[in-house]
């Protein structure tokens, strides 16, 4: 197995005792079957208690794992005849987001999210999902095209942030993450949202004005990264654990906050454990939530999002 | 060449001048950031806080703000009494909250209100960067919608003077979704032929950027405000970028078509008087 993450030693270690004994009793012709059966025992429990019970810093690990399903995963896995469509029409397209058009169980929908790299070099060309004005401004391209055909919408969100960068800021980062916002404010037509991975800050955000927002339960959803957070608070961005206990960013405090509507759940150890059942679980949700939407005049839709969203924010008054 | 060395001696003795400060008393001489020009408190609050030197315009607060730019420094405030909780529990929150009260008078970073600008009424916004950073929390998102609900009840104008650090990361995702609450607001107004200006002050980045500043149908800077969505830091932290020297001002987004105007302090009241005007359709009648 590849990918383990720190939290996880005790259990390769485990693990890797079982299939120790195992061998060398295969080797010996000797009979362990009691031994290892009470060490499967210990491996089920330990098992448990570390997957059910995990801190913010370690869902953060796992949200960020190189090998977590990504938007395009669940595309390929999720919906049918998915076409994908590229550029925003005005400077270039940017491939942190991806995005087209394609059917949920028969529907067509409009597809889009932002997409990390498999390795190193898809990396480097997706910019490690941060997308710059282009790639924000390809999602409202087609966004107001679903809008006109009276297409639903589904967005994926994984990303650490907006591309900070010269070339991002000069061609109006700020606007373009304005935009569509704003934008998807209005739209007359259901937007679902799912958090997959990381959900960070106004990159985020600018795919996640919908009418429902789900999450995976070992993402994560923050207005900085916890790194971020760490070195301008406390000057030391080795604080970033500190720092996602203290946002409160995993997809219980969303849930709790009326943030997201629902989390789905994901397997054992995180999404990348089994992405065929995690798709599968992502897709009912979608055409459940979809099934309701779709039940929606037109109008009420814009509505429902704007209840959604003015309503949130916790304040008091002073005499 | 002889007022070479004047100059020369004057810039000597700046640097001397601590002895001169302390002899100074507090207040009475404001030292120019950009120039390090000194300047007489008087003069300078005269002069809308910019500098007579070199033009530099100084921040100013939310009610210095009111008294330069709308019609007998008057506003009725709305939410005057509206403040912050701590939803998180944040490490250390509740203490910079009464810090920023007690640093700058304020309940929160926000004034907001009606009044009227060269007479003609408008739902006003301003954000203060002396309380704690002007950063987005709950109530600065609160405080911005209920003010653009007045603008579409009222069929007022809406004024929003933004100048912010970004996100108030002790309110966490409550914080980010302030950009989604006060955006949703701007198109109901938007979609009701509702007028927004907005005016980007000095400095104004992230979630304030990236939100409602950026949204105005028209939107004026002050010059050499500090504007955009990551700043300097964060981009040569992150990508070791070399960045340009005006990176980010007024001037640097006015080129690359951010921006409709840069606008001096002593001109934004006429700036914004005209452009109200010219959204006023007069009576068939008068014309």
């Amino acid at each position: 197995m590849a990918g383990e993450l720190p939290f996880e030693l005790p259990l390769i270690e485990l693990r890797g005792k079982i299939e120790e004994l195992r061998k060398f009793g295969s080797e010996k012709n000797i009979d362990f079957t009691d031994e290892i059966f009470r060490l499967e025992e210990r491996y089920a429990s330990l098992e448990a208690d570390l997957y059910s019970d995990l801190t913010a810093a370690q869902k953060m690990q796992i949200a960020r794992h190189p090998g977590r399903p990504t938007t395009l995963d669940y595309i390929l896995h999720i919906f049918s005849d998915f076409c994908e469509l590229h550029g925003d029409r005005l400077f270039g397209d940017d491939l942190a987001i991806v995005g087209g058009i394609a059917k949920l169980d028969g529907l067509p929908v409009t597809v889009i999210g932002h997409q990390k790299g498999k390795d190193t070099k898809d990396n480097i060309l997706r910019n490690f999902g941060m997308a710059h004005p282009e790639g924000f401004r390809k999602a409202l391209r087609l966004m107001k095209q679903a809008n006109k055909f009276n297409r639903p919408i589904i967005t994926f969100i994984d990303t650490p942030g907006a591309y900070p960068g010269n070339a991002a800021e000069e061609r109006g980062q700020s606007e373009a993450i304005a935009r569509n916002l704003v934008e998807m404010a209005g739209f007359q037509v259901p937007i679902i949202c799912v958090i997959i991975g990381e959900g960070g800050s106004g990159g985020a955000l600018a795919l996640g004005v919908g009418n429902r927002v789900l999450m995976l339960e070992n993402s994560i959803y923050s207005v900085i990264t916890p790194n971020g957070a760490a070195s301008i608070l406390w000057k030391d961005a080795s604080k970033a654990d500190q720092a996602a206990e203290a946002m409160k960013i995993t997809a219980q405090n969303m849930l709790q906050m009326e943030i997201v509507e629902e989390v789905i759940p994901e397997p054992k150890g995180g999404a990348h454990k089994d992405l065929i059942n995690q798709a599968d679980a992502v897709r009912q949700a979608l055409i459940r939530h979809m099934g309701e939407l779709t039940r929606m005049e037109q109008a009420e839709l814009s509505e429902d999002r704007y209840r959604k969203f003015r309503a949130i924010g916790e304040f008091t008054f002073q005499d | 060449m002889l007022k070479d060395f004047f100059q020369k001696k004057k810039t000597y003795a700046t640097i001397t001048s601590d002895k001169a400060k302390r002899d100074i008393p507090e207040g009475l001489m404001t030292k120019c950031s950009k120039c390090g020009a000194i300047l007489v408190t008087k003069e300078l609050e005269k002069n809308a806080k910019v500098c007579t030197g070199c033009g530099h315009h100084f921040r100013l607060s939310a009610l210095e703000r009111i008294q330069c730019t709308l019609d007998d420094g008057v506003i009725v405030e709305y939410d005057s009494d509206m403040i912050s909780l701590d939803p998180l529990d944040f490490p250390g929150y509740k203490e910079k909250l009464a810090k920023s009260t007690e640093v700058s008078g304020m309940k929160d970073a926000i004034i907001t209100g009606e009044g009227t600008i060269g007479g003609f009424p408008a739902v006003v916004g301003i954000i203060s960067f002396d309380f704690f950073q002007g950063t987005l929390g709950s109530v600065v998102g609160e405080k911005i919608t209920r003010a653009i609900e007045k603008a579409i009840e009222k069929q007022y104008p809406l004024i929003l003077f933004s100048t912010s650090g970004g996100a108030r990361m002790q309110e966490s995702i409550l914080s980010l979704m302030q950009m989604a609450k006060t955006s949703a607001a701007l198109k109901k107004l938007d979609s009701q032929g509702g007028l927004f200006i907005s005016v980007i002050t000095d400095p104004t980045y992230g979630g304030v950027s990236a939100s409602f500043a950026m949204l105005g149908d028209v939107i004026i800077a002050e010059p050499g405000a500090a504007f955009g969505f990551a700043g300097r830091i964060v981009i040569e932290q992150t990508i070791r970028q070399k960045l340009p020297d005006n990176f980010q001002t007024s001037e640097f987004n006015l080129k690359h078509g951010q921006l409709d105007q840069v606008v001096h302090r002593k001109d934004i009241k006429a700036t914004l008087t005209k452009l109200l005007d010219l959204h006023t359709v007069p009576n068939r009648s008068d014309v």
